[in-house]
């Protein structure tokens, strides 16, 4: 085993050489030259490794390998998200202070609105995101099967192999290397690698399904399973494309006018669908009834709308483009099939909400436990908003608008954000065994700064939004446009910057999470009371 | 699956006898509302199938019974846009500009239709108030390069100036300096000369080296009194109102490098009736001569 991976590095650093060696660009020699030291980093830990150990049979203190469950790559995942996620809030913040204030693009090419907007999208969704669905999925499908993960170091590959993802993505952004489509901007050769990544996720994912001492198949491991498999497959119709050249960074998408929009916006839709969706429901369904110490509502109900979920979103996508070149009929096909998708949606939100019957008590007592039942909340906000702003009547006037900025961050900030939060605060006292955290008090704080914060963004963006929405087709009495587009923009500007506000808010909220858990890892424990204990009153 | 189902004491409802890492689930059946909403959300999406065009088949697709196509609507709501307007638009396009602006009814038809076409296409330059910036002159204050007549603006905006129009309006203000016709202290004394004439205590000597340059050199556009021409689109220099900036290093750097601003001919651009309503709205502006 040692030996083919060790091939497989020596095969990869040969393969970063001649990237390098033959680059027709700077952004494949410095992408290449950074392939190279990956691999041989890779070669050197894999040496180290099997001469320490050598070292301990040789001394009889080996330990024995591969038992229990296997959880340092999750505790790996739960501070790279961490990171990850105070770095794309930030890139967050500074793209919707750009928008209030222009002179922030600071006239370089790398600091622009065009490029920092994807690496704070990419930044927040693939490695924010990225990185709690695949920790969290290695933590639940562990436990709920009582089964070590399969495939040896197989995922510390996807942890590693995931993280070189997410830095390949970030610096061709701001160095200009884009496939220009949206939440899929990275070009032919990262999209190659984390198929590669994620057909090895796939595999650790069914490996530790096939081994489990389970009968059944919890429900959070279907919506996993979804999620990896659909992910699988979006990514890689969406970026078949062609390169200029094996050793330049440019290419060519496969298809082309209208074909090429629906294929793109069937993946982005979908990115939204199994990635921000069933990958967070599977989240919600173990750490949910966990933490509320709680039965699931309704196994009945996960799954069907489990089913429905997974045949109806898949439709969805044509709604992006609305009156658009795209043929009537696939318009229609992608507006109705949005609004049977609401439903389905709220399945997920009834087995949540309802799953705290007998024990919404705790709500008062566990912040952790409030920032997940509030992110259902959002959640079922967000998939009513979702198919509302679907029906063509409506998306012609939300469309292109700040409503639609508004309607994705509530489902980001809101229900991916807050269910993200509440998981790793329950997950980090669990995996370094620490008694609790370090503080339910700062648990408190984050959450009321952070909700402050999503409720000045989304209500910002909605009255920005439909403002702009009417004014672009405000006409007066004798047939005339009423507002010049800059009017419009002109009007957005008190908008942007209580947007911003709001986003500053929810900064500071992950900052404060960020110190909280920092300080239960090294182990301490805030002495403070404790809410809902009775209180020691001064007699 | 009977196997292990316990009930649940604080719903009385029994679990399906799973257990996962202690998550049990419970037997509800599914919300009766949720279900009832499904179903009548599918019903109504197979009802909107019916009616709208919906499914694909080898060679076409179901048209529905509405007939309803988005180009067969957006081109109804186009149609009807024109034809509400083409009560005077039929009447704009055989009138000449002077005639428009006499007649109180369409005159107040291009006044709103000069106002929309000027904030998408004239106020990138113009301002979207009209008040112009350094280079673009202001359209506010009465004070025109090539007249304020609007048959002459109706002439600037159709043809532009120094624009790519063979019948564009046409100057130049040469490079004194870059091209050799002065020294430097030529261009100092005809700068101060300039500043001069507005009203600006300057040293008499330079002022009447100045001059002479002046009379050598630019009467011809700008005439003996430097009030400028119309005819050839010069500016008045003794107003105070400057398209380049007043100050010393503006006009200097006027005189050393030329200027040759370029407004695009709109008539290959817009539609003629809307040229026209343009011209009486920028004539509205400044007041108009």
């Amino acid at each position: 085993m040692n030996w083919l991976v060790g091939a497989l590095l020596g095969v990869g650093a040969l393969l970063g050489l001649m990237l390098t060696a033959n680059a027709s660009d700077t952004g494949m020699y410095a992408h290449g030259f950074l392939f190279l030291v990956v691999c041989l980093t890779g070669i050197f830990f894999l040496i180290k490794t099997a001469y320490d150990r050598a070292e301990a049979v040789a001394a009889g203190t080996a330990p024995a390998a591969d038992q229990g469950y296997m959880d340092g790559v999750v505790r790996a995942g739960v501070i790279a998200a961490v990171i990850w996620g105070i770095a794309g809030f930030l890139a967050g913040l500074v793209v919707a202070l750009q928008l209030a204030f222009p002179v922030l693009n600071l006239d370089l090419p790398w600091t622009t609105f065009g490029r920092l907007r994807p690496l704070h999208t990419s930044a927040v969704i693939f490695a924010f995101g990225g990185n709690v669905l695949i920790a969290t999925s290695f933590h639940v499908v562990q436990r709920t099967t009582r089964a070590r993960l399969a495939g040896g170091f197989a995922p510390w590959f996807v942890f590693w192999g995931y993280q070189l993802f997410i830095v390949l993505a970030a610096t061709g952004y701001i160095f200009g290397i884009t496939q220009s489509r949206e939440y899929a901007e990275p070009e032919w050769y990262v999209d190659l690698w984390l198929t590669l990544v994620w057909v090895v996720y796939l595999l650790v994912f069914l490996g530790t399904l096939a081994r489990r001492k389970e009968p059944h198949i919890y429900v959070a491991n279907w919506f996993y399973l979804a999620f990896i498999v659909t992910i699988a497959m979006l990514h890689v119709v969406n970026n078949l494309a062609v390169p200029v050249s094996f050793f330049g960074t440019k290419s060519y998408s496969l298809f082309a006018g209208v074909q090429d929009a629906l294929t793109q916006w069937w993946y982005g839709h979908n990115a939204v669908g199994f990635l921000l969706t069933a990958g967070f429901l599977a989240m919600m369904y173990y750490y949910i009834p966990k933490r509320a110490e709680r039965p699931v509502y309704s196994y009945r109900l996960s799954i069907v709308h489990f089913w429905a979920l997974i045949f109806l979103y898949i439709w969805a996508g044509p709604h992006h483009l609305h009156y658009t070149a795209l043929p009537d009929w696939a318009q229609t096909l992608g507006m109705t099939f949005s609004i049977m998708l609401w439903m389905p949606s709220w399945g997920g939100m009834i087995n949540g909400l309802m799953t705290l019957s007998g024990a919404w008590d705790k709500l008062r007592t566990d912040p952790v436990l409030r920032l997940m039942v509030v992110s259902v909340a959002f959640y079922g906000m967000s998939t009513f908003e979702g198919p509302l702003m679907s029906i063509k009547s409506v998306n012609s006037l939300s469309h292109y608008t700040d409503w639609t900025i508004g309607h994705v961050h509530s489902g980001a900030l809101g229900w991916v954000g807050f269910i993200s939060f509440g998981a790793l605060y329950h997950l980090v006292p669990v995996l370094w065994n620490r008694e609790r955290l370090y503080s339910l008090r700062l648990v408190s704080l984050h959450f009321w700064i952070a909700s402050i914060g999503i409720v000045l963004y989304i209500t910002s963006m909605w009255v920005s939004g439909i403002l702009q929405g009417l004014m672009w087709r405000a006409y007066d009495s004798l047939g005339f446009l009423e507002y010049s587009f800059v009017e419009t923009v002109e009007a957005m500007h008190p908008f942007y910057i209580i947007r911003a506000l709001g986003g500053l808010l929810f900064v500071i909220g992950a900052l404060v999470m960020a110190y909280n858990l920092w300080r239960t890892i090294r182990g301490e424990l805030r002495t403070e009371h404790v809410a809902g204990a009775p209180s020691l009153a001064r007699a | 699956m009977a196997r292990d189902r316990k009930t649940d004491t604080v719903t009385g409802v029994e679990t399906t006898g799973h257990e996962w890492d202690g998550i049990r689930e419970l037997d509800n059946p599914l919300p009766r509302w949720w279900l009832w909403v499904f179903y009548a959300s599918i019903l109504w999406a197979v009802v909107y199938w019916i009616l709208m065009p919906a499914w694909p088949g080898i060679t076409g697709y179901t048209k529905g019974l509405l007939g309803y196509s988005n180009r067969g609507a957006f081109a109804e709501k186009v149609e009807a846009a024109r034809a509400a307007q083409s009560v005077y638009l039929d009447r704009i396009r055989d009138a000449s500009v002077s005639e428009i602006n006499s007649d109180p009814e369409l005159l107040e038809f291009s006044l709103a239709g000069g106002r929309s076409a000027f904030a998408v296409n004239c106020s990138q330059c113009h301002g979207s108030g009209a008040q112009g910036g350094p280079g673009y002159p202001n359209l506010n204050d009465d004070n025109w390069l090539w007249g304020g007549d609007v048959d002459a603006i109706y002439q600037t905006i159709r043809f532009g100036v120094r624009s790519d129009h063979p019948d564009t309006r046409q100057n130049i203000m040469p490079a004194f300096l870059d091209d050799g016709i002065l020294d430097r202290s030529q261009v100092n004394d005809v700068a101060t000369y300039v500043q001069s004439l507005s009203g600006s205590e300057e040293p008499a000597d330079a002022v009447e080296r100045g001059g002479q340059v002046f009379a050598e050199q630019c009467v011809a556009c700008h005439q003996e009194d430097a009030k400028g021409s119309h005819d050839l689109g010069a500016p008045n220099l003794t107003d105070a109102i400057w398209l380049y900036g007043g100050t010393r290093a503006d006009i200097v750097n006027s005189i050393t490098h030329g200027r040759s601003g370029v407004m695009p001919a709109w008539a290959p651009r817009l539609e003629s009736e809307t040229v026209k309503q343009l011209a009486v709205y920028v004539h509205s502006l400044g007041g108009g001569e």
